[in-house]
């Protein structure tokens, strides 16, 4: 069923998972999986973009196997990758509470949690590896909460019935960030990685069919420059910063995945979007970012908002029988606590129909009266306290004394480059982990599950697979005049001089603004047809208008953020097409991919298993790009239809 | 509102920097600090000027990038709080605001505000670390610890190496960065064995950075946004002291 | 630093507390100052309590000062460029940031003038050593007042120096944690106060006719 707007294309399959009973395959992998002696793992050089979770973790584990890494990332320092913003924690599948948890059940969840759009091979060994993660950061000295035994501490977090999360406060991926970083350093100092900082890959080397190096620029001097190596590690994040406002980092970007994209891999399920429910909305036009309330808020917060429309009492004025708690009303059985993509879309309907409260009717209330009532200040300030003073920093209002207003905002990229059970790309050599690539998580996440994502395929599942690529190495040396390696600088060199040279007159901050309305408008929480469709033209024009009119100040040769921005800028215009072009096409809702043509009678998303079970893996075009898709089994766990009621 | 900034403006390393003043009109008082300079910023880029740089990146008070030292105050007047995360309803209509770098010998300023940090980083190689390969480790609850020693570790980790500590030290001293990293790994069993070996080689890189020596001033942990408190120095000291006295 | 810091103030608390005897006349005072010089004699050589205390104190100061310079350099070339706008200090020690350094000074000065007054005689009108009661009532009779105002000022230096260098020693050889350091700090606040007015007391007494 092609349309204008893409080709099909072949499918395409996953061939390294082994067969057999889902428990034995990634053992069975791990065992046929080639071996690179010790002594030649000097000789292999490997790059890897990124020092997240994903990146640190695999950059410092190579370098401690005995190869030859590169690490680049564009931040100042190696520490400030943006998992450090993680807050709730992390799942592994320990049963440190005997409440009945497992590997299993572990995987179970998962596979539900993301709406039958993962790949079982992998959600499983996702849940084997998840007990290895947390032994390893303990063993780095993460802190984790404990308990007065001296033990590790769990919760439940995202609606989990077992009790699996570990966590550090309310900074979790701060500190197994700082575990990784601290390893990382460790090997920077042994001489086994090169880390490079405030430098910026802008594109894939290619030679021959294989991933051979990258184009970085370096953000202090504007120096550009070439790594060679035998593979290529992508972790850069998500692109959850198409949507301009998000609670993402300001750097957060697509530019290295798009750039491979381009060069020909597969960009996997790109319009599948994490919208979370508990954010601060936004305050006025110059707002940069969104920041994420801990989920855990809902715990002891009731959401509400006025039955009347546009009432603008102050809230302790309004009566109990004029309050809509539209949560609980609609799903009596979770209430407050529905899974984020429930929570954020009931939001999005009450402040559609005129119920919003604050600036421009976008927000709700998160109300703790009845927990301070309960349970008394005091017990509320032990648990939320540094939540509610941050509220109180942003927004100049005291939580104690006015309910809290929120509203949903773009979170987490589920879609991402694709790859196979190895982590490989469709290029041999390209490698791709953490939320840069697709795969795990399906159609939606499930809370505290990213890290565990990160940390599994940069500790253990890369350094395993990537060794049977590597064990065909050293590949035969590309010399820097080598016409691939000339031709990526000179495409990197010319966008530079182009957006340095350009008569332009609007910013680019004005261009990345105008993007990301669109995208919230029509590929944000709810999406049409009309409207998908809509956006792409606009997308478009907008994109022409970039080329047109953009406006870079100052020189390459120095600090210049306006044109790292730039180039962000142009490959967002490109990946908010595809996101739309991609969920025009997948006329279903599934997880965090809600279409209205698709909904039950009593407006719940209405999955399509029947035409959409795969995996849409897309390939640039030109002209228009070409659809493969990789179609998804389930032998383990059968599609269900989720429900809340 | 409406304010006066003077922000220093400097092009590159080499480059000589000045103080240049700015006069910035409607400014949101729910703006953060930040956001006030994006506005400047696009009004710059529109007049054709170069727009001021610094370093942000979560902005929201964890990452360690944003580095602004404002009147005189690394992070601003708020108490606990990052530059990002300071708002602009903690000023007044007219206010006049300095803005300037971090101030240290170790962190040569890049352009404008932003500075480079990464004697920070090396002092973490020097030995900020617990050597455990990955693979090698026994099961978390292998060894317990105490719940007091976990959260005192954990206050000291929430150290986010924003480097004010540094900017605030009137000896320009890194002394409670490096402590912070010294108590959190002290206090937790496996950070045992390398115990010596890591403060030694702290310091010693500490001191080859180029940062001050500490006199106990104490203006480090006042403008400390994550409110690392002044014994992580004392710890510092003391484990130094034993080292010190076990390798002689 | 803090290990001659901490001999300096040791010192300070003995000569503080060896002052005071000025208030028990002449005759017992010179006698102190008498016995410090013939202590152990005939088994040591005379002054030899008073020589090794001597030379312990010219190695703390020595090395104090040593330490100070050291450090005040590190400091300068730790901030090569100074910031354009100031902020009062608003750390635990915040005093300390605007008074150790040239109140060090201030002592430093203090401290020739004194050894020139009280110990060399050069600039005392008693020249015969062995009566430290009449240099001291000579030195702050009430027509030299200048001198009497000069040793206070040394001594409002003095304390701020206690005040911040006891802690600040405790802090950096024992490193307390946050309850004990709070103790400290309001020990060497304690310290400071009581060994400088105890000094004190004894050039206002004069001055003010109390002793003769
Ligand atoms: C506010 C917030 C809270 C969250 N809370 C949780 C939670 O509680 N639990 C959970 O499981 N997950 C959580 N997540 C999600 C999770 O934190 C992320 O998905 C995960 O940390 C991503 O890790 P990563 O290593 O893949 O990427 P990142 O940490 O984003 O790292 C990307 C790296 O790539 C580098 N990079 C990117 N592009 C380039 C380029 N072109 N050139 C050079 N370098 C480049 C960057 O410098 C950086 O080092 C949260 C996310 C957010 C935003
Ligand atoms: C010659 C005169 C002196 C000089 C030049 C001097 C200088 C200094 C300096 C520069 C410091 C570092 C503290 C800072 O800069 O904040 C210091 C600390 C200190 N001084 Fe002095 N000082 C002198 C006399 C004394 C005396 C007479 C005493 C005691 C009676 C003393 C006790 C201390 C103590 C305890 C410290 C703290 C040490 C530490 O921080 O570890 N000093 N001094
Ligand atoms: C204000 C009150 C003080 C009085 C009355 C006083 C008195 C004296 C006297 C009488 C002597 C000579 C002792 C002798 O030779 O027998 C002396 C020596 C000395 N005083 Fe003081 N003093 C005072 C304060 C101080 C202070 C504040 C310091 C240091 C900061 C100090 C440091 C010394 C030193 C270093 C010597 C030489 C010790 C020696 O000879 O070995 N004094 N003082
Ligand atoms: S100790 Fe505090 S001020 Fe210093 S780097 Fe860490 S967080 Fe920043
Ligand atoms: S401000 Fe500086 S002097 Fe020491 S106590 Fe802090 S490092
Ligand atoms: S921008 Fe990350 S802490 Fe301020």
């Amino acid at each position: 069923m092609s349309t204008d707007f893409y080709r099909d294309g072949e499918p395409v399959a996953d061939a390294k998972a082994p067969a057999g009973p889902i428990a034995e395959r990634w053992e069975k992998r791990r065992f046929s999986g080639r071996l690179v002696n010790p002594a030649n793992r000097r000789k292999l050089r490997v790059i890897v973009v990124g020092t997240g979770l994903a990146g640190a973790s695999a950059a410092a584990t190579l370098g401690e196997l005995g190869y030859r890494v590169a690490n680049y990332c564009f931040q100042d320092s190696s520490r400030r990758a943006h998992s450090i913003a993680a807050q709730g924690g992390i799942n592994a599948a320990k049963n440190y509470r005997n409440d009945g948890d497992s590997v299993h059940r572990l995987f179970y969840d998962t596979v539900k949690g993301g709406d039958f759009r993962s790949r079982e091979s992998n959600v499983h060994r996702l849940a084997e590896v998840s007990t290895e993660i947390i032994d390893q950061c303990v063993a780095q000295g993460v802190p984790f909460a404990r308990e007065y035994g001296g033990l590790l501490d769990n919760r439940s977090f995202g609606g989990a019935q077992v009790s699996r999360t570990f966590y550090a406060r309310g900074q979790t991926g701060q500190q197994l960030l700082l575990g990784a970083y601290q390893a990382l350093q460790r090997q920077v100092a042994a001489g086994t990685v090169d880390l490079h900082t405030r430098h910026e890959m802008l594109e894939l080397v290619i030679v021959d069919g294989k991933a051979r190096g990258i184009v970085v620029r370096d953000l202090v001097t504007g120096e550009i420059s070439t790594e060679l190596a035998d593979a290529v590690v992508l972790a850069t994040g998500g692109y959850g910063n198409v949507y301009f406002l998000s609670t993402n980092a300001m750097g957060c970007n697509v530019t290295a995945g798009w750039r491979a994209h381009r060069k020909g891999a597969y960009f996997a399920n790109p319009c599948y979007t994490q919208i979370h429910p508990t954010c601060i909305p936004q305050s006025g036009e110059h707002q940069s970012k969104l920041t994420l309330m801990s989920e855990s808020l809902r715990n002891d917060g009731r959401v509400w908002v006025p039955k009347k429309k546009g009432d603008d009492r102050h809230p302790a004025d309004i009566p109990e029988d004029e309050r809509d708690y539209y949560l609980e009303r609609r799903y009596p059985a979770f209430g407050n606590l529905v899974p984020r993509d429930i929570a954020s879309r009931a939001a999005k309907v009450v402040c559609d129909e005129g119920h919003g409260v604050g600036p421009g009717g976008l927000g709700v209330y998160l109300d703790f009266a009845a927990a301070i009532e309960r349970l008394g200040r005091k017990a509320v300030e032990a648990k939320y306290g540094n939540l509610f003073d941050m509220y109180e920093r942003i927004t100049g209002e005291n939580p104690y004394e006015r309910p809290m207003r929120i509203y949903p905002a773009v979170h987490y990229t589920m879609g991402g480059l694709w790859v196979d059970y190895d982590l490989s790309s469709n290029i041999p050599g390209l490698f791709v982990t953490g939320e840069a690539n697709f795969s795990d998580h399906g159609a939606n996440r499930l809370g505290a599950s990213a890290l565990m994502q990160g940390l599994s395929d940069g500790y253990f599942v890369l350094p395993n697979t990537i060794s049977d690529y590597l064990a065909d190495g050293p590949f035969e040396a590309v010399p820097e005049d080598h016409e691939a390696v000339v031709a990526a600088r000179r495409a990197v060199d010319d966008r530079i001089a182009f957006f340095l040279g350009n008569d332009g007159d609007r910013t680019v901050d004005s261009f990345h603004r105008e993007l990301g309305k669109i995208m919230w408008e029509y590929c944000g929480m709810e999406r049409t047809e009309e409207g998908l469709t809509k956006a792409i033209g606009l997308i478009r024009s907008l994109k022409d208008e970039f080329w047109r009119r953009v406006k870079v100040t100052g020189k390459n040769e120095q600090l210049n953020q306006e044109l790292e921005k730039a180039g962000r800028v142009a490959d967002f215009l490109e990946l908010g097409e595809l996101m739309c072009i991609d969920a025009l096409h997948r006329s279903e809702s599934c997880g965090g991919h809600f279409r209205a043509e698709s909904q039950t009678e009593d407006g719940e998303a209405k999955r399509d298993d029947a035409n959409f079970s795969y995996v849409a893996a897309w390939e640039y075009g030109e002209d228009a790009p070409v659809l493969h898709k990789e179609a998804l089994e389930f032998e383990y766990v059968k599609p269900t239809q989720r429900s809340y009621k | 509102m409406k304010l006066s900034l003077r922000i220093w403006r400097q092009p590159d390393a080499q480059a000589e920097g000045k103080m240049v003043s700015y006069e910035i009109d409607e400014v949101s008082e729910d703006a953060s600090f930040l956001e006030m300079l994006d506005v400047l910023n696009e009004r710059l880029i529109g007049e054709g000027e170069d727009p001021v740089a610094f370093d942000h990146d979560c902005r929201e008070g964890i990452c360690g990038a944003c580095s602004l030292v404002i009147d005189g105050q690394p992070h601003g007047p708020q108490a606990a709080t990052t530059t990002c995360q300071l708002h602009m309803r903690k000023f007044k209509d007219g206010d006049k605001i300095d803005i300037e770098p971090w101030r240290a010998g170790a962190f040569p300023v890049i352009k404008d505000l932003v500075v480079d940090r990464s004697a920070f980083d090396r002092i973490i190689q020097a030995g900020g670390y617990i050597s455990a390969p990955t693979g090698t480790a026994p099961d978390a609850h292998a060894v317990p610890i105490p719940k007091q020693d976990a959260d005192a570790a954990f206050s000291a980790a929430a150290c986010i190496g924003c480097g004010a500590c540094v900017a605030a030290c009137p000896n320009g001293s890194g002394m409670l960065f490096m402590g912070a990293k010294v108590a959190h790994l002290g206090l937790m069993p496996q950070g045992q064995p390398e115990r010596h070996t890591r403060v030694l080689g702290m310091v010693a890189a500490h001191d080859d950075a180029g940062f001050g020596g500490c006199t106990n001033t104490g203006e480090c942990a006042a403008a400390c946004p994550k409110e690392i408190g002044l014994d992580v120095i004392g710890k510092l000291n003391r484990d130094f002291r034993k080292a010190a006295i076990r390798a002689a | 630093m803090a290990v001659s810091g901490v001999l300096l103030v040791l010192f300070l608390i003995v000569h503080m507390a060896g002052n005071l005897h000025v208030f028990e006349g002449r005759e017992e005072m010179n006698a102190y100052a008498h016995g410090l010089r013939t202590f152990g004699e005939p088994l040591l050589p005379h002054e030899s309590l008073l020589w090794v205390l001597r030379i312990g104190l010219i190695a703390a100061a020595a090395v104090h000062i040593w330490s100070a310079v050291v450090l005040t350099r590190r400091a300068l070339a730790a901030r090569p460029v100074r910031y354009a706008s100031k902020k009062p200090a608003k750390g635990e020690s915040r005093h300390a940031v605007a008074t150790m350094r040239w109140g060090a000074a201030v002592v430093f000065l203090f401290i020739i003038w004194h050894l020139l007054d009280l110990t060399f005689r050069t600039v005392n009108p008693v020249k015969d050593v062995p009566d430290a009661y009449g240099a001291v009532v000579a030195t702050f009779s009430p027509e030299r007042w200048p001198v009497t105002v000069f040793y206070l000022l040394a001594l409002f230096a003095l304390y701020f120096h206690l005040r911040h260098g006891i802690w600040s020693a405790v802090q950096t050889i024992s490193g307390p944690d946050t309850k004990w350091r709070k103790r400290t700090q309001a020990i060497g606040l304690a310290v400071a106060l009581i060994v400088v007015l105890g000094f004190a007391i004894v050039p206002i007494s004069v001055t003010f006719g109390l002793v003769s």
